[in-house]
C-alpha cells in the first residue's frame, strides 16, 4: 500500500492529497496542468517537504510530521524519471545507469545492467555521451537509470511529454514491459488519457491540489461526475474483456465481456488472453430494435443507465450491458426523435473498435507492438 | 639564444613559487566563498560580495598597506600568528605569497562562481533521488561539472599573482632572493644605470611564462569541455 496524507501551501493554492492505493502495478495520477501532480510527486521523492502529513510505502514510514521522521531523498529509493531526462553530461551512458546501482544497496540489486539494457534496447549506446543520443534515446537511457537503482517504487512524472508522438511510440512499449516483466509498482504523471489508458490500472484524479478520485481506470472514466476532469474529447469506456475466438477466415478476433461479444480486426493472441479495450462514445450509435441488413457486427443489447447534459448538438449516454459501462455520444436531435430515456432497452452499434491497451494478465515476454494494430481508427 | 643569468634565474624561480602558493592556499578558500556568493541568499551577502572585490578597485598599495598592518608583528593577526606558529609574513616570500592571493583572489572567485551559477541543480536532484548524499553528489556531480570554471579561475589567479607589484612592494619590499619576484627585479633594473638590457630581458620572460600559462590553460580547459560536452 502506499498511503499518503499530506498538505503543502503552493503558492495561490494548497496541495491537500489524501489517498492510498495498491503498491501494484501502475498508479496513474491525471490532473490538468498546475493541478499539482508534480507537486505531489516531488513531495513523495522527498524533493520538497510538506507543511505537515505523512507518507507510509508497504508499511515503511518515509515522512511524518507527528513523529519528525523525514527521510532524505537519498535514503527513500524511490526512482525517479523527470520529464527532461537529467542525464549526466558528464558521464558515459554505462556511466549513467550504474550511477543509481551503485549506490543501491547490494541485497536489493535486482535489476541489473544486461536485464535493463536488453528491456530498453540501448545495448548500443554504452560508450556514447549524452550529449550524442537523440530525445527518445535519452528517455530510455533515463527510465534504465532509475530502474537501475532498484527502486521500491518508480516515479515517472510525464515522462514522455518532451517527445514527439513517434518518439512516445518509441518509449510506451518499453513502459507496458516494466509492468509486466518487473514487479515495480509505477506512479506515473501524466495529463494524457490516451497514456493512462493505455498503461494504467490505477487512477488518481487530482484538481486544484485536491485529491477527487481514486479507482479502477475503468470505473473511474465511466462515472459522470468525474466527466469534466477525465474530459470531453476522450470520452469513452475501457472494458474488461478476454479472447474468447478466433475467424481465421475474415480476419476477425472475438472477445467476451460481461455484456457479450465484441468482433474486432484479427488479434494475434490466444484464446483466454484478457485485453482491456476502450470503447470511444462517438464510435456507438443507437437503435431501437435489432437492426438487420447492416454492416456493423458489434450488436449490443443495453440499457440506458444515464443520460448526460446535453451540450451543443450533442449528449452523452451511458449504457449499462450486463454491468459494463459503455458510452455513446449521439445529437440531441437523434435523442429526441427516439424519445430516449433512463431505464429503456437499446442496442448499442460499435462501428469500429479501438484498442489503445491491452492489459497483459500472464503472456510476458511477448513483444508489444506486434498486437499493436488497431489503435486510433480515424 | 636565452640563457638566464643566476639573478633571472632566482627571480623566475621566487614568481613561479609565490604564484603557485598563492593559488594553491586560496584555491580552497575560493572555491567555499564562489559556493557560498553563487548558492545561497543571506544577510549581508552584498556587503561580502564587495569585500571579496575590494583588490580589484583599490589601489594596490592600499592593499599591502592594509595587509602591513593587519600582519605585521604588532598587527593583530600578525602578533597572533607569530607567537602561535612563529611565522612572519611582512618581508618573507610567504607574505608576497599572501599579497598575490589577495590580489588575485576577487578574479578566482568571479570565474568559480559563474560556473557554479551555470550548474543545472535540477541534475543535482536527480543524483540525489539515485542514493547520492550530498557530499557525494557535489564530489560526482558537481565539481566535475565546474571543473572548467575551477581551473580558468586558479588560471587567472596564477597569472594575476606572476605580475603582482603594489601589494608586494608595500607588503613585504623589494629584498633580493626573498621577495624580488620578476616585476619587482624588472623594477629595480629600470632604477639602475645601465640596466635597461636587463629590464628588456625580463620584460620578454614575463611575456613567455603568461602566454605559457594561457596557452596551457586553453588546452586543459578544451578537454575538460570536451569531456563534459561529448
Amino acid at each position: 500500500m502506499l498511503e499518503v496524507d499530506v498538505t503543502q501551501p503552493l503558492g495561490s493554492f494548497r496541495l491537500d492529497a489524501k489517498f492510498s492505493c495498491r503498491a501494484a502495478g501502475i498508479t496513474a495520477l491525471f490532473g490538468r496542468s498546475g493541478a499539482g501532480k508534480t507537486s505531489l510527486v516531488n513531495v513523495l521523492a522527498g524533493l520538497s517537504r510538506p507543511q505537515r502529513g505523512r507518507i507510509v510505502l508497504r508499511g515503511e514510514t518515509l515522512f511524518d510530521s507527528s513523529r519528525g521522521i523525514d527521510l532524505p531523498p537519498e535514503k527513500r529509493r524511490l526512482g525517479y524519471v523527470f520529464q527532461e531526462g537529467r542525464l549526466f553530461p558528464h558521464l558515459s551512458v554505462r556511466s549513467n545507469l550504474l550511477y543509481g546501482y551503485r549506490r543501491a544497496p547490494a541485497a536489493e540489486r535486482r535489476i541489473g545492467l544486461d536485464q535493463v539494457a536488453g528491456l530498453l534496447g540501448i545495448d548500443g549506446l554504452m560508450e556514447r555521451r549524452p550529449a550524442a543520443l537523440s530525445g527518445g534515446e535519452k528517455q530510455r537511457v533515463a527510465l534504465g537509470r532509475a530502474l537501475l537503482a532498484n527502486p521500491r517504487l518508480l516515479l515517472m512524472d510525464e515522462p514522455l511529454a518532451a517527445l514527439d508522438q513517434p518518439r512516445k511510440d518509441e518509449i510506451l512499449p518499453f513502459i507496458e514491459q516494466l509492468k509486466s516483466e518487473l514487479d515495480l509498482p509505477i506512479v506515473y504523471v501524466s495529463h494524457s488519457m490516451q497514456e493512462i489508458f493505455r498503461l494504467a490500472d490505477t487512477l488518481v484524479l487530482i484538481s486544484n491540489g485536491r485529491i477527487e478520485a481514486v479507482g479502477a481506470v475503468e470505473e473511474l472514466t465511466s462515472r459522470l461526475d468525474l466527466r469534466p476532469l477525465t474530459g470531453r474529447y476522450e470520452a469513452g469506456a475501457v472494458l474488461a474483456t478476454t479472447v474468447a475466438g478466433q475467424d481465421k477466415m475474415f480476419g476477425l478476433t472475438e472477445l467476451r465481456f460481461a455484456g457479450g461479444r465484441l468482433r474486432v480486426p484479427y488479434l494475434n493472441l490466444p484464446l483466454g488472453q484478457t485485453l482491456r479495450v476502450r470503447i470511444r462514445a462517438r464510435d456507438v450509435s443507437i437503435a431501437l430494435t435489432p437492426p438487420e441488413n447492416i454492416s456493423i457486427l458489434n450488436v449490443i443489447p443495453c440499457s440506458i443507465k444515464e443520460i448526460g447534459e446535453e451540450k451543443s448538438p450533442q449528449v452523452d449516454l451511458q449504457l449499462d450491458a450486463g454491468g459494463a459501462a459503455i458510452w455513446s455520444r449521439i445529437t440531441a436531435r437523434s435523442r429526441a426523435a427516439l424519445g430516449l430515456q433512463p431505464g429503456q432497452q437499446v442496442y448499442a452499434l460499435i462501428k469500429s473498435v479501438a484498442i489503445d491497451r491491452q492489459s497483459l494478465g500472464q503472456g510476458l515476454g511477448r513483444r508489444p507492438g506486434a498486437e499493436r494494430f488497431l489503435a486510433e481508427d480515424d | 639564444m636565452f640563457e638566464l643569468s643566476p639573478l633571472e634565474t632566482e627571480a623566475l624561480g621566487l614568481s613561479l613559487r609565490v604564484a603557485l602558493w598563492s593559488v594553491a592556499g586560496s584555491l580552497p578558500v575560493g572555491l567555499a566563498m564562489a559556493w557560498l556568493l553563487g548558492r545561497y541568499e543571506f544577510f549581508g551577502k552584498t556587503l561580502l560580495n564587495g569585500i571579496v572585490h575590494l583588490p580589484l578597485v583599490l589601489p594596490p598599495v592600499v592593499v599591502g598597506y592594509l595587509l602591513l598592518l593587519l600582519f605585521g608583528r604588532n598587527g593583530p593577526l600578525g602578533a597572533w600568528l607569530l607567537t602561535t606558529f612563529g611565522i612572519t609574513l611582512p618581508f618573507t616570500w610567504e607574505g608576497a605569497a599572501v599579497a598575490a592571493a589577495v590580489m588575485a583572489f576577487p578574479l578566482m572567485v568571479r570565474a568559480m562562481r559563474l560556473s557554479i551559477e551555470a550548474v543545472d541543480q535540477k541534475l543535482e536532484t536527480a543524483a540525489r533521488t539515485l542514493g547520492a548524499s550530498r557530499l557525494n553528489v557535489f564530489v560526482t556531480i558537481t565539481l566535475p561539472l565546474i571543473m572548467p570554471g575551477v581551473l580558468a579561475g586558479a588560471v587567472l589567479a596564477f597569472a594575476r599573482s606572476l605580475g603582482e607589484f603594489g601589494a608586494t612592494i608595500t607588503f613585504v619590499s623589494n629584498i633580493p632572493g626573498e621577495t624580488r619576484t620578476l616585476p619587482l627585479a624588472l623594477y629595480s633594473l629600470i632604477q639602475t644605470p645601465g640596466g635597461e638590457a636587463g629590464a628588456l630581458r625580463l620584460a620578454v620572460l614575463s611575456v613567455l611564462l603568461s602566454l605559457a600559462a594561457l596557452a596551457a590553460s586553453e588546452a586543459l580547459a578544451r578537454r575538460l569541455r570536451a569531456r563534459i560536452g561529448g
